[in-house]
């Protein structure tokens, strides 16, 4: 169960992330997760929206280099050592983690969600459910 | 030895230097004509035989020679004399992908080494002196060049090559350093490295440098002057007729004395490609009447110059020529090598199926060109992560590097990003102000 994801090249110059945002707000889509990854001349601002095909239109139609891949958006316990418990699962499985971000998704009071980007989505599927993890799905998102 | 490396040319009457070029070039026209094919079918397409050249006077009925022409017969399509009388080889980086290869015989790299004496002695060059050469050695004519001169005036001659800027210096200091040769730019970067290892120009025994290779300022010579105590003087020349010393200047720093007895220049419309009045501004053409291994008749520069025959204070008769004021092409000369567009784009059209848009940004810091080329980022080239991004800007980089033979900065940047005008991309944002 996966979700997709949109990356959006980014440069480094003042008003871009304005606009880009702007335009998926006046476009009626709603951003559900985010994060930036930043170098000195550009970053990537990667994005969960609740409706992605619609967000790649709006932003493909301004012409902005996007790009969409398969991430997995994990429900853990919002506790104490409950990050180190999933990831804990994904290491033992081998699995490695790209990158990883916090979602604004709260379903339930007690709980956190994650985006991530592993290196073997089906192989981490298998592992974190295996263990009664939730991954949520598209539908979810909404 | 006098302030003249040849007094008797450089100095020689008009009528009497028209006679030796009149000389000179009928003798060449028969040498490309009977050796050299490619000559031949242009001149019987213009409809000219070597009989119908008596003299310099007939030199414009000769068919022009371009860049293009040089690089649809590389490498030996021009060669007029048998490889096995050939003794040197150099090269330019040339347009889209191909080189410029020049062939010398021993006469050819003798006449260009006493074409570079002559320069070296007008800027008061003697065996007394210590003459550094910081012009890179190799195929780059810079280097080999004003070394031979060099040996050639008898000067105690340091084979540096370029950079390792504080060995340079510290050679200079210890073995005392009288002349140095190399690109204006590294000129200025000497100085101001000399200025922060703490030194003054006091410390040094240099009294004059030989720069060229690449557009400078009278406000760069200045700079220049202050900041290594010297007087610094222009020098000009392409591969293609042998290299630097075609044209040199003399004390009075302003112009360069073209080397008439083997080159004769023409300035000409660039649009037209009719011989313009004295005086004019125009596009610099030369023939070199001279060389025997790789001879150049009517050679379009693309640098757009003026020629004057006003006496010069120093003696010379020797036409001289201004600072190149342009080009009548879109070459751009970045820290002394040549770059062209085009050759840009055949890297990006090779790495992508999309022709992704670009712009090539020069600016000059520290005396020192920048070079950044942005690029668009087309759908294919990018992937979600830094990494790959990043990945692509060093293959980008690398590649260009192999092409252009100089590194340039790579920045990706958005889809339409970069403006356009009348639905064209500009391609090319000159901030050097190279022109005064």
């Amino acid at each position: 169960m996966t979700v997709k994801q949109l990356s959006v090249f980014v440069e480094n110059r003042p008003g871009r992330l304005s606009a880009i945002t702007k335009l998926l707000g006046d476009a009626g889509i709603n951003i559900r997760a985010m994060s930036i990854a930043d170098t000195k001349d550009f970053g990537i601002l990667r994005l969960i929206a609740d409706n992605a095909e619609r967000a790649l239109k709006v932003l493909k139609d301004e012409s902005c280099s996007v790009t969409i891949s398969n991430v997995l958006v994990l429900r853990i316990t919002d506790r104490p050592g409950g990050l180190a418990e999933a990831m804990e699962v994904l290491y033992k499985d081998n699995i490695s983690v790209e990158y990883m971000y916090a979602a604004f998704i709260n379903t339930e009071s007690n709980t956190a969600c994650l985006v991530l980007r592993v290196d073997d989505n089906d192989k981490a599927i298998t592992a974190l459910e295996e263990k009664g993890y939730k991954l949520l799905s598209q539908n979810e998102l909404a | 030895m006098g302030k003249y490396w040849n007094e008797e040319i450089e100095c020689m009457d008009r009528e009497q230097m028209k006679a030796l070029q009149s000389e000179r070039l009928v003798k060449q026209v028969r040498h490309v004509w009977d050796n050299v094919p490619y000559y031949r079918e242009k001149m019987k397409e213009k409809g000219v035989t070597p009989d119908d050249i008596k003299g310099i006077e007939d030199l414009h009925k000769l068919p022009f020679l371009s860049k293009a022409d040089l690089r649809d017969s590389y490498p030996y399509g021009l060669l007029a004399k048998p490889l096995s009388e050939c003794v040197r080889i150099h090269s330019t980086s040339g347009t889209t992908g191909k080189r410029v290869v020049a062939f010398y015989t021993q006469n050819d790299v003798d006449m260009w080494e006493d074409c570079c004496a002559r320069a070296i002695t007008a800027v008061g060059g003697t065996k007394e002196d210590v003459c550094q050469v910081c012009y890179g050695y190799g195929l780059f004519t810079g280097g080999l060049g004003l070394h031979g001169g060099s040996h050639k005036a008898g000067c105690l001659t340091l084979p540096m090559s370029s950079g390792s800027t504080e060995r340079q210096i510290q050679f200079m200091m210890d073995l005392q350093s009288t002349i140095l040769c190399c690109t204006p730019s590294y000129a200025a970067y000497i100085g101001e490295t000399i200025h922060k290892m703490g030194y003054t120009p006091d410390d040094l025994k240099l009294k004059a440098g030989i720069f060229g290779a690449e557009p400078w300022t009278e406000e760069m010579r200045k700079q220049i002057e202050e900041s290594l105590g010297i007087k610094a003087y222009d020098i000009y020349g392409l591969t293609e007729l042998s290299g630097p010393g075609v044209a040199f200047e003399c004390e009075c720093q302003n112009g360069m004395h073209i080397n008439e007895d083997n080159f004769i220049a023409e300035i000409i419309d660039p649009d037209t490609g009719e011989v313009l009045p004295e005086g004019s501004k125009g596009e610099l053409v030369f023939t070199s009447i001279t060389k025997e291994a790789f001879p150049m008749i009517r050679y379009r520069t693309r640098d757009i110059c003026v020629l004057s025959r006003e006496k010069c204070g120093c003696g010379r008769t020797l036409v001289k020529m201004a600072k190149p004021m342009g080009r009548s092409d879109d070459m751009l000369i970045i820290r002394g090598v040549n770059v062209f567009p085009s050759q840009i784009e055949t890297v990006l059209m090779k790495m992508s199926n999309a022709s992704p848009n670009y712009q090539i940004e020069v600016g000059r810091e520290n005396n020192t060109d920048t070079f950044v080329i942005k690029v668009e980022l087309t759908d294919g080239m990018f992937n979600d992560t830094i990494r790959s991004i990043e990945e692509l800007e060093r293959k980008i980089s690398q590649d260009m590097l192999s092409v252009l033979g100089i590194k340039a900065k790579i920045k990706l940047v958005e889809p339409n990003s970069i403006p356009r005008s009348e639905g064209k991309a500009v391609r090319v944002i000159d901030t050097r102000k190279l022109i005064d």
